[in-house]
């Protein structure tokens, strides 16, 4: 048994003809962790996960599966991962029970053990039910369970998920979120990409934030967050008539907003400045009061100049989908 | 997966599981290959029911007429029906390819080239399965030969070797395929040839430049090698020329198609 880290990236380049996509990225992923990649469209994700699960070959660098190197031991490598593309990677012809023992046969279950595993994804995965029925007639949360089912079918220790809910409805997101975090449990290492800060707060363990071919920052969600200074204090008041009076007792600090009726102040963390600020309203007729600490959005924002669901151009060069 | 299990054992167990997937996705997605069935049976009946009766004058003189064409052109036909398997095996390969499945399948260890291979088989079955119905309705239209046992197996010779020829060569077609529209238009070429051959007339009534490429083409040893088998004369250099074609073909589509199959995606 090694010790090694579940992933371990140092120095990827990778250049699609003369455009850069991965520029000088170093990534760990402790065994039994959470990794998310997070970026906007376009920032080299899907690059990343398809490098690290050997559908393509690094230009320069090094990426190391459980201690094996993807280039120089890739079936080593793919005896250990699992792999669940952005687009769904089942035969839309073939049911559920069909595609989950093609995979089965794949990777050489004998008929008894395949069966059996089959058998167990189909409950784990809530497909019973829809077992036998073509997957082109799945929904899109199905056709993910399915997809993630067909992924563990081998029980992979690493497991990349390539924007695993994209286009799925909060439902679906939230049972997909149950599955990865089951996973986990298992002490399955989980890589996932997504644009979604949320996805990306609520799953995992360490962030890595990727914009334009790098990893601009990493660190927990908390850690993430304490880079973005501070966050905001907010009073919403009763009428216009009360604007004047607010923003004499708030100062300069404070920032008017006329129409939302909103008067907004930087916070610094303190209970002492909640304190303060609601005993010189006192006499302003205040409808709510909030409490903004960052969020990923803030930090994101802050790191890379543009909001995170913000397209940024595509390149025509880049792959549209998985693999072609 | 012990490294003492044999890598050949399991390239052809994953290559078994892999035809089982194809043709159980041609069981469920009929629509292709109704029309591989379709095309050579219109033609059939379009050549010995429409052209039959003056074609038939043509080649056979004044005694010539529907009957003798339809035995001057079954030949052709079958041999048609085979390049027919092969363009809707590319266009089955480039649907496949455009899904995210292969790119799972690439990540798993899975003997590459078994997707391949998986493919090929099914579609070699289901040349042999379109073979044998379009001689069984030229038979019912009429269609007789004094075939010999040595006639029989050249002819199951020369449809294995073409059909595994032709399908290895709309792999490569279909793998390289930039959207399943060009599959569908590339292929259509081998369609064309059986007409610029010896399948529906004798090469020496084409005009010159036109029968010297007739001369040098595949598919004019083919549909002779396979006009004599079926006929129980002997199929002489026709065949041998044929299955050195078959191999010729059949290699440059196979080598090629690995070689696009294992390439990086988009380099």
């Amino acid at each position: 048994m090694t010790h090694s880290p579940a992933l371990e990236i140092t120095g990827l380049h990778k250049a699609y003809g003369d455009h850069p996509v991965l520029r000088g990225i170093d990534l760990e992923a402790p065994p039994g962790s959470v990794v998310a990649l997070l970026g906007p469209n376009g920032a080299g994700k899907t690059t990343m996960v398809n490098v690290a699960s050997t559908l393509i070959r690094p230009d320069s660098g090094t990426v190391c599966v459980l201690g094996h190197d993807v280039v120089r031991d890739a079936e080593r490598v793919r005896e250990q991962i699992g792999m669940t593309g952005q687009y769904s990677a089942l035969d839309s012809l073939f049911t559920g029970r069909e595609n989950l023992r093609l995979m089965a046969d794949l990777v050489h279950l004998s008929k008894v053990e395949g069966r059996a595993r089959v058998d167990e994804l189909l409950e784990r995965f809530d497909l019973v039910d829809a077992a036998d029925r073509p997957a082109a007639t799945y929904s899109g949360g199905m056709r993910r369970r399915l997809d993630v089912a067909m992924t563990m079918i081998a029980r992979p220790r690493l497991i990349f998920l390539d924007e695993p809910t994209t286009g799925l409805d909060p439902r679906s997101r939230r049972a997909v979120w149950d599955l990865v975090r089951e996973q986990v449990a298992e002490g399955v290492t989980v890589f996932l990409t997504t644009q979604y800060l949320d996805e990306a707060d609520h799953l995992a363990d360490r962030i890595a934030v990727l914009d334009g071919g790098r990893i601009v920052a990493s660190g927990t969600s908390e850690q993430l967050k304490s880079q973005v200074p501070g966050g905001h204090l907010e009073v919403r008041l009763g009428s216009p008539d009360d604007l004047p009076a607010a923003a004499t007792a708030l100062g300069d600090a404070a920032t008017v907003d006329s129409d939302a009726l909103t008067v907004t102040m930087p916070y610094d963390g303190e209970v002492a400045q909640v304190r303060s600020l609601l005993s010189r309203l006192e006499g302003v007729d205040v409808t709510t009061f909030a409490v903004h600490t960052p969020d990923l959005d803030d930090v994101f924002l802050a790191l890379t100049g543009h909001a995170a669901t913000a397209e940024t151009p595509i390149d025509p060069r880049e792959p549209q989908e998985a693999i072609r | 997966m012990s490294a003492t299990t044999s890598t050949l054992g399991l390239a052809v167990r994953d290559s078994v599981t892999m035809s089982r997937r194809s043709l159980r996705r041609l069981i469920r997605y009929p629509a292709l290959t109704v029309s591989v069935i379709g095309m050579p049976l219109v033609f059939l009946l379009l050549f010995v029911f429409v052209f039959g009766e003056t074609m038939g004058a043509g080649i056979g003189g004044t005694g010539g007429g529907r009957t003798e064409y339809l035995h001057y052109v079954v030949p052709g036909i079958l041999v048609m029906s085979l390049a027919g398997v092969a363009t809707s095996t590319a266009i089955s390969i480039a649907m496949d390819m455009s899904e995210g499945i292969i790119a799972r399948f690439k990540t798993m260890p899975v003997a590459r080239v078994s997707v391949l291979t998986g493919h090929v088989v099914g579609a070699v079955l289901q040349s042999m399965l379109v073979f044998v119905l379009i001689l069984a309705l030229a038979v019912v239209l009429g269609y007789r030969t004094d075939v010999t046992a040595s006639g029989v197996l050249t002819t199951a010779v020369l449809v294995l070797a073409i059909s595994l020829a032709l399908t290895w060569l709309s792999v490569l077609m279909g793998i390289s395929a930039k959207s399943v529209e060009t599959a569908s238009n590339t292929p259509m070429i081998l369609l064309l040839l059986p007409f610029l051959g010896s399948g529906f007339v004798p090469t020496d009534t084409l005009p010159r430049g036109l029968a010297w490429f007739a001369e040098y083409q595949p598919f004019t040893p083919w549909m002779e090698a396979m006009r004599a088998g079926l006929g129980g004369t002997g199929a002489g250099t026709d065949l041998w020329v044929s299955l050195a074609w078959c191999l010729v073909i059949g290699l440059a589509g196979y080598v090629g198609a690995k070689r696009v199959y294992n390439r990086d995606p988009t380099t």
